[in-house]
This record gives structure tokens, C-alpha cells and sequence, in this order.
């Protein structure tokens, strides 16, 4: 028997259900492009039919660590670029939880940035969902890793002398094994992306344009928006490293001058997860540790079988 | 008394030193003497001074002693600089030059004059007859190439050592027949027998032999790293992060080779960041983990520190100090990082922190760690340091024969959950301000419990774990975490086996006071002072967060004056008594030691008769030895 009933548990699920009532209504700015991701992020698991208490959902620091404030289900709000670390280990404790991780571009791809690489390589089965407003929102408008080069803020007050970074690319390079780009002005896509990105066994990563309407931009700058899945003008098999890789790069670019291309632009299939490759490597038990500690007929071994090697 | 030997074994990194003493060590404790041993190394992966202490004796060992008197000097295989000047020294003549200085005066020198040439090493034929020194040079490296290879010279060492302290050869015979088979024991065998029978032929000028002794039961040796890594298995460790960093290494590796095996799971990860916080993740959904780090490691632990005191999430950090700061000394002991593991990350401390004195201690007090950490909800650090980590002892086999601790501590079941408070929109109330039970603690659920969710914030938060900046809420919730570390030490305080360490008399007009891995020094030291003459008794602390408060007054009460031993520069842990129990200010005077080798015994008493009981004691003496260590 399980210690985790919630875990596979049908139950009818609504959208509400999502909703805690304790914060039902955020906090972000009106108009703040988060608001999408919550709203994809709820549909998603609607449409999966996962209920509140199976799903972990770790998030960083910034506006974006805000988003299982809103969200009802599991979570943990940890440190500024941190949740992915604290998510992995999470799965790897208990594989059959489904865990999302969450946070800003600040987040992920600067703080955390380390993490992101080695998260990526590792393929933990899991899905990434990075509110990218090309900011620092909650410490009032600072630039970011992905703000455009020339963006000036009171701490670049020249401009900054940056390039920004590549997301798309880096996580490709890195070894994620399911990439997109969403934004937060087409809600319809944003659910589809996001859902795949959970179903996806391997690292998802979701570079979601959220706009921050306070700081940068609102959400017509991000309209017309491009679905490169939906336009035969970018035909490419989303299956092949080296086309994804030429697609990202065209993509990253065309953001900065005002063409916002968004969809699925990697996925790789067959590839184990992480935990599929530790068990694998005899490096990982097939039952979820977590429920060895509510099993009482369980024999814990102990050092004093292990002294032969001491004697 | 007879007299202990001092067993020193010299040479280069890499030339098998470590695996060489280990099994003599071995050796020794089988047939009957107790062990201790200390390791010396540079940060380097081959050459470098090298060299481990084995000291026995019939009765229990309790430090590395004072200085040694048995030297054993291999070559160095990966010697350079052959001149004297170069900055490295002379490395070819190291294994012997290096260590005159603290051979005790009457000691043997076997040399390997296979590969030391004795006239390279300045006023050696006037240091040895200054010291009555009994010098038996062999050509080692000889013996091993005519019959295998020459890494095999270290048995042919161990050959004569064996013969030149009429030590029975059957014991290093068994032990080597456990660890090699086929052709390489075959042939370590006979470069043993021979080195041993050629040795015998000569005439001995020394009256140094080995003693006997007698065990009442089966031993075994294990390390400081052995037995924190075998304390986190029993208590139902099965997570580890980490990331390589000398001391800690130790453990780390073992965990990694342990874990496998028992279904447990071990990774190494990018940073030390990342460590903390798997463990942590582990943790949060419902696995016994750890991590740990040394000095540097472990300052980018703090900030993942801090989110495991803040969402009360259970983990058990284990840190090795080195000489510090910044990379400091890698491969060398000190105590500093004391503070450092007390206080680090931001806001108010609310951590349980031990820093056991021996290997037994290393053992119970990891136990003892996990359990805390478990049962009240926050993190919990074992404090030790590079001396203890590679300090083998010999340790009855029957102490270890106790039942594994699997327990969860403070986390509900699902059918507890349902009994249990909840906002009204169905919301588990995690964050009890004043839950049931007066120790603090608001027992948890775990992610895919039916009815447990909520959320564990790094932000102050309200019952549920939602954000919260009310006054009112901060307090109580304030108030609740600290009363964890008053429910601890209340805990400790009354359970019948203490954490501290007491040895001599009951009374004593004197009292030295020191915390982990310097206690078995410090009691030896008590132990001669008392021989003197001297009216004194030690207390060796290992309960430095919460404070052993009680243990700490009533010792200081019932002592004129106390002298605080540690391997710190700046009286870190005098610093923590004044602080908790500023009362005991003047009746506390500082030894301190930081040049990267842990005390000896007689420094200790030099220490106490130099500074205690003087009219006008100096506060602070900063031990800084003229020569050697």
C-alpha cells in the first residue's frame, strides 16, 4: 500500500481546483504577462486530469517565484535560481510525484544558470517553465540576462554593453530534451506547450515571454506573434539537433527586432530520463525511496553487516 | 608502563603509505594492542612529505602522543629539486630529513639507502649520536625489484620494522593473505619473510620492542569518515549530495559507494549549492538526506542553509574544517570554521550543531544529528575536521550492533493529516503557531499525501505556508522555531548518556576545556598533568548549538581557573562560552594552535604550566612550536 494516495488518484478535476483559497487572487501588476502562465499552468493540468496533491511545484525568487502562491497543488518556494535543484531531488526521491519547476529569466538563466546547464544535461524528468519579461520585475526594473543589448536601467544607465543571452540555444547545448517558446498574448498555444512539457518524460523547458508592463513592455509588443509550427515559412524538423539549433538562433535573434517567433522547437525522443539512466546504472531503486520509509516489514540494513571489511 | 610505539611510515604521496600503515595498523590491533593512528599529507597527488603515525599500546590510545620513535623512511619515488635550496626542499632525502625533528631521542631509523643518500642530509651523523638515534640502513628499494616490484618496497619496510621490534610476522602475514591473493601475495610474502630474516641477522643497538596486549573482544578499526558515513546509514540516510572537497571527500565517497547497495541514492552535482539544496528537495519529500562540504564548500551552503531553517525542512550537513581562510591549508586540521558553522546565512541561527571528539563519538553524534534534524524539523550539522576524518581507532565491533533509525520524526501519516488542522479551504496547516505539543514542532506532510498540501516557503509565512508580513504571525512563528533549540537541549539535558566528555578526577582546583576532534589530546594531557602533581580534570564539548549550557557552568563553577584548547586563531570557541555564559569571562585563559597540526599531548601540559595558576595569567597564548610540528 501506498503512503502517497494522492499520487494516481482519480478524481474529478476542475480548473478551480487549482485555485487556492487562501491567495485566489494574485498579485501581479495588471496586465503582467504571469498572469498566462498561471492560467496555462492550470488548464495544463486540468487536461492531464492530475489532481492538486500528486504535483510538486517548485519555484525561485522574483514575481515568477510567486506562482504556486496562486497555484494550489504541493510547493515549495525556495531560493533566488535554486528551484531546480531542490525539484530534481525531489523527483529522484519520489519519481511518481509530478514535479514542475518555475522561475524568471534572472533566475534561471542568471543566478541559476549553472543549475539550468546541469538540470538540461541530466534530463530530469521534469518540466521548466521560465517567465522570461527580459527583467528584473520585483526589484523594480534592473536589466536582465535577456534584456536587449543598449537596455538602460538605473544600474546600466549607459545601456547595457551585453548581449543577451540565448535561452532556446543554451538549453539545446545543454542537453534538454524537449525545447520551446511560448508567450503570455497566446494563451491557446501556451496551455498546448505547457501540457506537452509535462507529459514529456525528460527535462521540458519553456521559455515563456511574459511582458512586464510596469517595467519593459505591454503585450501588444508582443503581437503579431508567430507560431513557427503554424507558418510555412519556417519549415524545419523539430526532431534534428542542427535545424533546432539554426531555428533558435534565428529565433533568439528576430526577439530583439521585434519579431516574436514562438512553438516547439526541439524535442528528442527515446532519450532516458535521468532516473531511468541511474536505475540503469544499478545507481537508483525501482520502488520510489520515499515510500520505503512507511513500509514496516522493510529491513534496514545496518553498518555492523558491513565491519568484515574493518576486522 | 611499557612504552608505546610510535610507528612513523615517510615517503611520497602516492608511493602506498596510506594502504602500507592501514594494514599494519590492522596488523597490530589483531593481535591484541590498541591503535591510533594520524595522517600527514600535502595537497598534491604525487610526492610531497608524507607520512602516517601508528601509535600502540596494551592500553586504549587516545592521541597521536608527543614527537614518535620508530621511523620508517621510503624513498620518494616522485622526488624532483634534488637540490637542497630549491623551493621544495630536497625531496629526494625528505622521507628522512623531514622528520628527524621529532624523533624522540633513544628512536630507531630504518632507511631506505636504496634511495636516501644520508650524506645529503646536513649534521645527520652528529644529530644521530646527539640523540642516541639507532640507525639501520637497507637497501629496500633492492629487495623489492630482485623479487616483484618496487612499490613493494614498503613490505620489505614492514619486514624490518617487524624484526627490529621483535614483532611475530604471522599477523602481517594473515592480513596481507586477506588483502592480495595469487601471484602479488606470493611475492609480498617473500620480500616480507626475507627483509624479516635478513633484519634479524643483524645486531640490534636498540632496546625498543613491541608490546603485547590482549582485546576482551573482537575490534575494529575504523576512521572518523568511516563512522560518520556508517552513523548516517543507520540512522536511514539514503539520499547524499555532494560535491569533492578534501576533507569531506571522505565521507562523501563512502556514502557513494555505500549507498548503491543499499537502494539508497548518491549525487554529485555541479556546486555546493546545488548539494544543499537536493538535499534538501530529498528531504522535503520525505527521504532521509545529506550533504556537506569543507570551509569553502560549505560557504556556498549558507544560503540553502537558511531556506532549510525557514521551511523547516530536515537535513543533516556535515562539515570537515581545514586551515582556512579561503583554500587555506587543504590538507591540513584546524577548528576554525566553528563560527563560521554556527552562524552562518542570513538571520537568526536556528540549527542543532555537534562536533564529536573520537571516532565512537563521530558515530553517535551523526545518529544523534539525523535524529534531532528529523524531529524537530531543521538542519543538523556534524563538525569535525581533516584530524578526525583520517584518524583510524580501534573500536569494539559490538558497539556498532544496534538497530537501524529509519524514523521520519515529526511527519504525519495520511490518516493523521485527516485529523489534523486545515485552513477552511482545505489547505494543511503545516506552520502551526502553536501546535499540540510544547517542543515547538508543527508536524508535516509530504508531497502526494492526500490532504497535506501546502506550501514551504523561504519567505516568512502564515499557518499554511503562504507569504505573510503580519507582525503578529512573524512573532509567533518566530518564537515557535526558536523554542525548537530550547526543546533540544532540554532533550539532550536529560537523556542519560551525555554528548560532553569528561575525564579526571570528579574534583579538581583546574579544569581544560576544549570541543571536538582535540579531546582525546586533552585528556591525555589531564592524565600526565595528574601524574605531576597537578589538581585537574577536562570537559570536551561536542553540543555547540544549542550550547551545552548546564554541563559547560557546572564544570567552569567547580574550577579556580579553566584553560580552552583549540586549533583556532582567534579563541573561537572561548568567544561562544563568554557569549552564552559571559559570567565565566576571567576564569578563562586560551591555548590555541593554528600552524596546521593538531596538538600534541605535552604542548597541552606546557600550555596549562605556563598560563594556569600564574599571578597574572596572559589571556591568550598562541601556540607556535620552534621546529617541526
Amino acid at each position: 500500500m501506498s503512503a502517497f494516495n494522492a499520487i494516481g488518484e482519480k478524481r474529478e478535476v476542475e480548473r478551480e481546483d487549482f485555485t487556492p483559497g487562501i491567495e485566489p487572487q494574485a498579485t501581479w501588476c495588471p496586465g503582467c504577462g504571469d498572469f498566462s502562465v498561471l492560467k496555462a499552468l492550470k488548464g495544463a493540468m486540468t487536461d492531464l486530469g492530475k489532481n492538486p496533491e500528486e504535483v510538486l511545484v517548485a519555484t525561485g525568487i522574483g514575481c515568477s517565484g510567486k506562482l504556486n502562491s496562486y497555484f494550489d497543488s504541493y510547493g515549495i518556494h525556495t531560493l533566488h535560481g535554486r528551484a531546480l535543484p531542490v525539484a530534481r531531488a525531489a523527483k529522484l526521491a519520489n519519481p511518481d510525484l509530478e514535479v514542475v519547476a518555475a522561475g524568471g529569466d534572472g533566475d534561471g538563466y542568471g543566478i541559476g544558470g549553472n543549475h539550468f546547464m546541469h538540470t538540461a544535461r541530466e534530463n530530469h524528468d521534469m518540466a521548466y517553465i521560465v517567465f522570461n519579461n527580459e527583467i528584473f520585475g520585483l526589484t523594480k526594473g534592473q536589466t536582465s540576462p535577456t534584456s536587449p543589448k543598449g537596455h538602460k536601467s538605473k544600474t546600466q544607465p549607459h545601456g547595457s554593453a551585453k548581449d543577451p543571452i540565448r535561452p532556446l540555444s543554451l538549453a539545446l547545448t545543454s542537453g534538454a530534451s524537449y525545447v520551446a517558446r511560448t508567450a503570455a498574448v497566446n494563451p491557446n498555444q501556451a496551455q498546448e506547450i505547457v501540457k506537452e512539457a509535462i507529459e514529456h518524460d525528460g527535462f521540458a523547458h519553456v521559455d515563456f515571454l511574459t511582458q512586464c508592463p510596469t517595467w519593459n513592455k505591454d503585450a501588444k509588443q508582443y503581437v503579431p506573434y508567430i507560431d513557427i509550427q503554424q507558418n510555412d515559412e519556417y519549415d524545419f524538423d523539430v526532431t534534428d539537433r542542427k535545424e533546432a539549433a539554426e531555428m533558435m538562433y534565428d529565433t533568439e535573434s528576430a526577439l530583439y527586432e521585434g519579431e516574436v517567433l514562438t512553438g516547439r522547437f526541439y524535442r528528442e525522443e527515446g532519450r532516458r530520463t535521468y532516473g531511468q539512466e541511474k536505475r540503469a546504472h544499478g545507481d537508483m531503486p525501482e520502488d520510489p525511496l520515499a515510500e520505503r520509509y512507511h513500509d514496516d516489514d522493510y529491513e534496514w540494513e545496518r553498518s555492523y553487516d558491513l565491519l568484515d571489511a574493518h576486522k | 608502563m611499557t612504552e608505546n610505539i610510535v610507528w612513523r611510515i615517510a615517503g611520497g604521496s602516492g608511493d602506498g603509505i596510506d594502504s602500507t600503515s592501514q594494514n599494519f595498523a590492522k596488523a597490530l590491533m589483531r593481535s591484541g594492542l590498541h591503535v591510533f593512528t594520524h595522517r600527514h599529507y600535502p595537497s598534491r597527488i604525487r610526492g610531497g612529505h608524507t607520512y602516517v603515525e601508528i601509535r600502540a599500546g596494551p592500553e586504549p590510545v587516545r592521541s597521536r602522543g608527543d614527537g614518535y620513535n620508530f621511523l620508517l623512511a621510503l624513498g620518494d619515488s616522485f622526488a624532483r629539486n634534488p637540490q637542497e635550496d630549491a623551493y621544495y626542499g630536497d625531496e629526494e632525502t625528505k622521507p628522512l630529513a623531514e622528520n628527524l625533528d621529532e624523533l624522540r631521542e633513544g628512536g630507531v631509523i630504518v632507511y631506505d639507502e636504496g634511495l636516501i643518500d644520508i650524506d645529503e642530509i646536513p649534521d645527520f651523523e652528529e644529530r644521530v649520536e646527539e640523540n642516541d638515534w639507532h640507525v639501520y640502513p637497507i637497501d629496500l628499494r633492492a629487495r623489492a625489484r630482485e623479487k616483484g616490484r618496487e612499490v613493494m618496497r614498503n613490505t620489505a619496510g614492514v619486514g624490518a620494522t617487524a624484526a627490529l621490534l621483535e614483532y611475530d610476522l604471522g599477523h602481517i602475514e594473515d592480513l596481507m593473505a586477506d588483502a592480495m591473493s595469487g601471484e602479488v601475495l606470493e611475492t609480498n610474502l617473500e620480500i616480507l619473510k626475507d627483509a624479516y630474516e635478513d633484519v634479524q641477522e643483524m645486531e640490534f643497538t636498540h632496546d625498543l620492542r613491541m608490546p603485547t596486549g590482549e582485546h576482551d573482544e573482537e575490534q575494529v578499526l575504523l576512521s572518523g569518515s568511516n563512522a560518520i558515513a556508517y552513523g548516517s546509514l543507520d540512522a536511514g540516510c539514503r539520499f547524499i549530495a555532494g560535491y569533492p572537497m578534501t576533507p569531506w571527500t571522505e565521507v562523501f565517497t563512502l556514502m557513494n559507494q555505500h549507498l548503491p547497495e543499499v537502494g539508497g541514492i548518491a549525487e554529485q552535482v555541479e556546486d555546493e549549492i546545488a548539494a544543499a539544496a537536493l538535499a534538501i528537495g530529498a528531504s522535503h519529500a520525505g527521504v532521509k538526506a545529506m550533504s556537506g562540504s569543507s570551509g569553502g564548500g560549505f560557504s556556498l551552503m549558507s544560503e540553502p542553509l537558511g531556506l532549510a531553517e525557514m521551511t523547516e525542512t530536515p537535513v543533516v550537513l556535515i562539515e570537515a574544517t581545514r586551515a582556512g581562510p579561503s583554500t587555506g591549508m587543504p590538507t591540513k586540521p584546524e577548528q576554525s570554521d566553528l563560527e563560521h558553522v554556527l552562524y552562518t546565512s542570513q538571520g537568526d541561527s536556528n540549527r542543532v550543531v555537534f562536533a564529536p571528539g573520537n571516532v565512537r563519538e563521530a558515530y553517535e553524534q551523526t545518529r544523534s544529528a539525523f535524529e534531532m534534524a528529523y524531529e524537530y524539523q531543521l538542519p543538523a550539522i556534524v563538525l569535525y575536521d581533516q584530524k578526525l576524518s583520517g584518524e583510524l581507532r580501534n573500536v569494539d565491533e559490538s558497539f556498532f550492533d544496534r538497530q537501524p533509525d529509519p524514523d521520519l520524526g515529526a511527519t504525519l501519516t495520511e490518516e493523521e493529516i485527516a485529523e489534523a488542522a486545515h485552513h477552511a479551504s482545505g489547505k494543511f496547516s503545516r506552520y502551526q503557531r502553536d501546535p499540540d505539543n510544547d517542543r515547538g514542532v508543527s508536524p508535516r506532510s509530504l508531497p502526494g499525501q492526500k490532504g497535506g498540501r501546502h506550501l514551504a516557503s523561504g519567505n516568512e509565512h502564515n499557518e499554511q505556508g503562504h507569504i505573510s508580513e503580519d507582525p503578529a504571525n512573524r512573532a509567533a512563528q518566530m518564537q515557535r522555531r526558536m523554542r525548537k533549540l530550547e526543546s533540544i537541549r532540554e532533550e539532550l539535558d536529560a537523556k542519560e548518556s551525555s554528548h560532553q566528555t569528561y575525564h579526571g578526577p570528579e574534583e579538581a582546583d583546574y579544569g581544560i576545556i576544549t570541543f571536538g576532534s582535540q579531546q582525546g589530546t586533552v585528556e591525555e594531557a589531564v592524565d600526565r598533568l595528574t601524574d605531576e602533581g597537578h589538581s585537574v580534570k577536562s570537559l570536551g564539548v561536542s553540543g555547540m548549538m544549542p550550547l551545552a549550557e548546564a554541563e559547560i557552568s557546572e564544570f567552569l563553577s567547580s574550577v579556580n581557573e579553566a584553560l580552552v584548547v583549540e586549533m583556532t586563531g582567534s579563541a573561537q570557541f572561548r568567544g561562544l562560552i563568554q557569549k552564552e555564559l559571559g559570567r565565566f569571562g576571567p576564569k578563562m585563559h586560551s591555548l590555541l594552535k593554528y600552524n596546521g597540526n593538531p596538538f600534541e599531548p605535552s604542548e597541552i601540559v606546557d600550555g596549562f604550566e605556563s598560563i594556569i595558576g600564574e599571578d597574572e595569567p596572559a589571556p591568550t597564548t598562541q601556540f607556535v612550536p620552534a621546529a617541526g610540528d
